[in-house]
């Protein structure tokens, strides 16, 4: 026992790699919130007056709307008049060539080992990265245009293609969906939209790293996809944040729209600092992910790894509004230290036959708490509607938590639910045989877990798969009692 | 290559082993066999150095090197193996990928390059013949769902590939029926190679037909009280180990 309690307090040691200042000129809004701010960030992006107005409408119902308190997390209450809502660095990149984007900008991409370069065809990854509020580099944007494809900064996409936008904004995630998505739809300062047209299967995984940089700021991006009838594309996320004592808040909203026959694979890997040993500094992430599969025989699929953040809620869902659409979550989530996790997904069944798959792999260890939250909901309308869920946690010593809440509503007769959980501890068992094999047991204890989020990494691009895989290492090192 | 010394070990603090020594040379095989109870397993979990297992005196030299001050892994990464009596199951991981992680540990202990997955392929294959293991078998998840000869089976074949120096099998012939015996002692009888080292924990002599050991051993109440050759497992197949506990029993009692 002294034994495994001495690894574990070696290795949590270990360093948040991500945790690097990038020495970038920004230009920031004044602290605090209030209509003038929104009208800053509105001018700041040169906004149409619709959008500004649409701004104004979720910041005033904001006003009326009160934080929620009922996830399992605990944490001293946010001073929203004690952040920056609006940080840009200051250089404003015109985005012609690769050279005239800022070199502090570029070492940090560099440092987090995101190439914006040339040789990213090789992995055929199209890059949109957000440095605080804004988006500084599209890349690919030429070649996906020949398709038709249009990825690009949200900012920019307001203007370029206003009627795709004020089509979409806010259709599947409305600003009175909640505090935090009427909080984003005031003051969201960028992120990216994505269009696949019809019939079109984007050619190569379209990716966005986000990264919060300056102090005192929040983060509070926007992503928008829309996936034409018979379209497929695959997207990924990113996001990593400097160590920073104090909380920082991150709270994007994310909507995906999924015509008749098209599908969107929306991978993320969420690796936001998570906040020192004793739970000091760390991401407030507190974001809203929704899909809604609008037509036939569409697709949604959520993939998320999430080992950062000092807090995450969290619960990326699918509307399976068409006849014999589907939705999965495959999930990823991983506490140690003083991490708090309060994530899963909603299914709502509406259409036909749809059905739906959940996998959620909960890992603890440290002094952590993670929960699973789920909604399976099965409309009176939706016939023959199936739905899978399992949801297993794995403790990794004896002063962590694991805990599970799945709702069910189910309202027709005909629908087939199942519910499957677990909860068990890396065995002694396990890893005195990987020992016996010459394996230490901080490399036992990744082997273990990677195996048993196997059936989750699986569901990811292969390059994704592989940094999950050691991020996941990075994150548990040593964390058995 | 292994010397024990008057070694004491207990478990949940109940003396099992009181005072037992042992030796075993290069390229010997060793039967240890002994009534239920008698501390068998007991000294397969010390030599691989389970941490359930309190040491409370004695030595265990291994190659020069003083083997109860290492760890499980380094025990390991220096040649012991143990082929468990109920080999741990580990979901997801696939066999090959476990064993590649091993391989390759045990190999940079040694210095040696680290072998990348084209090599450890050729390397499995060869390997795999000797237990007649077929190829799905490697990619299944370790030992998840496997049956007991397969489970066993698998337990030589890890061997075979980490090439240990001193092997310790722990009750291998347990709930194997007559084909998998004769395929688990063929792998063993194969990786007899002069040098390396057996210890056959056993119950029955039928594993010893296979494996013909070079002394048997009797453990009984946590010391070796009685060693011969071959014909000593035969000798107790015939006459039960009450014989040997009485003259044991009478001789303490006197």
């Amino acid at each position: 026992m002294s034994d495994d309690l001495k690894i574990l307090d070696e290795v949590t040691n270990s360093e948040y790699k991500w945790g690097f200042v990038s020495n970038i000129e920004s230009d920031n809004a004044p602290k605090g919130l209030s209509e003038d701010i929104v009208r800053f960030i509105s001018a700041k992006k040169n906004e149409p007056e619709w959008l500004l107005a649409y701004r104004l409408k979720a910041y005033r119902h904001w006003l009326t709307l009160t934080e929620p308190t009922w996830p399992n997390v605990t944490y001293p209450s946010i001073d929203f008049q004690d952040i920056i809502y609006y940080s840009a660095p200051k250089t404003k990149p015109t985005l012609n060539s690769l050279d005239e984007l800022d070199p502090e900008i570029k070492s940090t991409f560099d440092k987090l080992g995101i190439s914006l370069e040339e040789q990213k065809r090789l992995a055929n990854v199209a890059v949109d990265a957000v440095i605080d509020s804004v988006s500084v580099k599209t890349t690919f944007r030429e070649s996906l245009g020949e398709l038709g494809i249009i990825f690009s900064s949200f900012s920019e996409a307001v203007h370029e293609h206003p009627d795709l936008i004020k089509k979409y904004l806010g259709s599947v995630v409305p600003y009175t969906d909640n505090f935090y998505a009427a909080l984003n739809a005031a003051v969201f300062s960028d992120g990216s939209f994505c269009y696949i047209p019809k019939g079109v299967r984007c050619p190569m995984e379209l990716s966005t790293y986000f990264r919060i940089n300056s102090a005192g700021t929040g983060q509070f991006e926007r992503t928008l996809i829309v996936a034409e009838q018979g379209a497929y594309v695959s997207y990924l996320e990113g996001c990593t944040a400097p160590m920073r004592d104090e909380n920082q808040l991150h709270a994007a909203v994310v909507e995906i729209v999924s015509h008749e026959e098209a599908t969107v694979k929306y991978s993320t890997v969420q690796n936001w600092y998570p906040g020192d040993k004793q739970g000091k500094g760390g991401i407030f992430n507190f974001v809203t992910k929704r899909g809604i599969c609008l037509g036939n025989r569409s697709k949604i699929s959520w993939t998320q790894v999430e080992t950062g953040s000092a807090i995450t809620w969290k619960y990326p869902s699918v509307i399976l509004k068409g006849d014999n659409s589907v939705g999965e979550f495959y999930s990823v989530a991983v506490t140690n230290n003083m991490q708090q996790a309060d994530t899963g997904t909603k299914m709502i069944h509406i259409g036909k036959n749809t059905s739906s798959t959940i996998i959620s792999k909960g890992i603890s260890g440290g002094r952590s708490q993670n929960s699973y939250r789920g909604l399976v909901k099965i409309a009176k309308g939706a016939v023959k509607a199936r739905n899978f869920s399992q949801c297993d946690s794995l403790l990794l010593g004896d002063q962590c938590g694991a805990h599970t809440f799945p709702y069910l509503e189910v309202n027709n007769k005909s629908s087939k639910v199942e519910h499957e959980a677990t909860t068990s501890k890396v065995g002694e068992d396990q890893i005195f045989y990987c020992n016996q094999r010459g394996i230490s047991t901080e490399d036992a204890v990744g082997l273990i877990v990677n195996g048993y989020c196997k059936e989750v990494f699986n569901k990811l691009p292969m390059e994704f798969a592989v940094e999950a895989q050691k991020l996941l290492a990075i994150s548990l090192e040593g964390s058995v009692g | 290559m292994l010397s024990i010394k008057d070694l004491v070990a207990s478990v949940e603090e109940k003396q099992i082993l009181k005072g037992l020594n042992f030796e075993v040379k290069p390229g010997e095989v060793h039967a240890i066999m002994g009534p239920n109870g008698s501390g068998k397993s007991t000294l397969a979990s010390v030599l691989a150095g389970r941490k359930e297992y309190e040491v409370n005196s004695g030595t265990v030299t291994f190659n020069g090197e003083h083997l109860l001050e290492m760890s499980p892994e380094d025990r390991a990464r220096a040649g012991i193996f143990l082929a468990f009596q109920y080999p741990v199951e580990i979901p997801g991981v696939s066999n090959a990928n476990f064993l590649k992680t091993a391989v390759n540990e045990v190999r940079k202990s040694k210095g040696l390059e680290t072998l990348d997955s084209k090599q450890f392929l050729k390397v499995m294959q060869e390997k795999m013949k000797l237990v007649e293991m077929d190829k799905a078998m490697t990619q299944r998840s370790v030992n998840e769902g496997f049956s007991g000869g397969e489970k066993k089976r698998n337990e030589i074949f890890q061997m075979a590939m980490l090439e240990p120096t001193l092997a310790i099998l722990d009750e291998t012939d347990s709930g194997l029926d007559i084909d998998a015996l004769r395929i688990v002692a063929n792998g063993v009888n194969a990786l007899r190679d002069g040098k390396r080292s057996f210890i056959v924990i056993t119950h029955y002599q039928r594993l010893l037909d296979y494996i013909v050991p070079d002394h048997v051993h009797v453990l009984y109440k946590g010391r070796i009280v009685k060693s011969g050759t071959k014909e000593l497992a035969l000798e107790l197949e015939e006459k039960g180990y009450d014989w040997i506990k009485e003259e044991v029993d009478s001789s303490v009692n006197a």
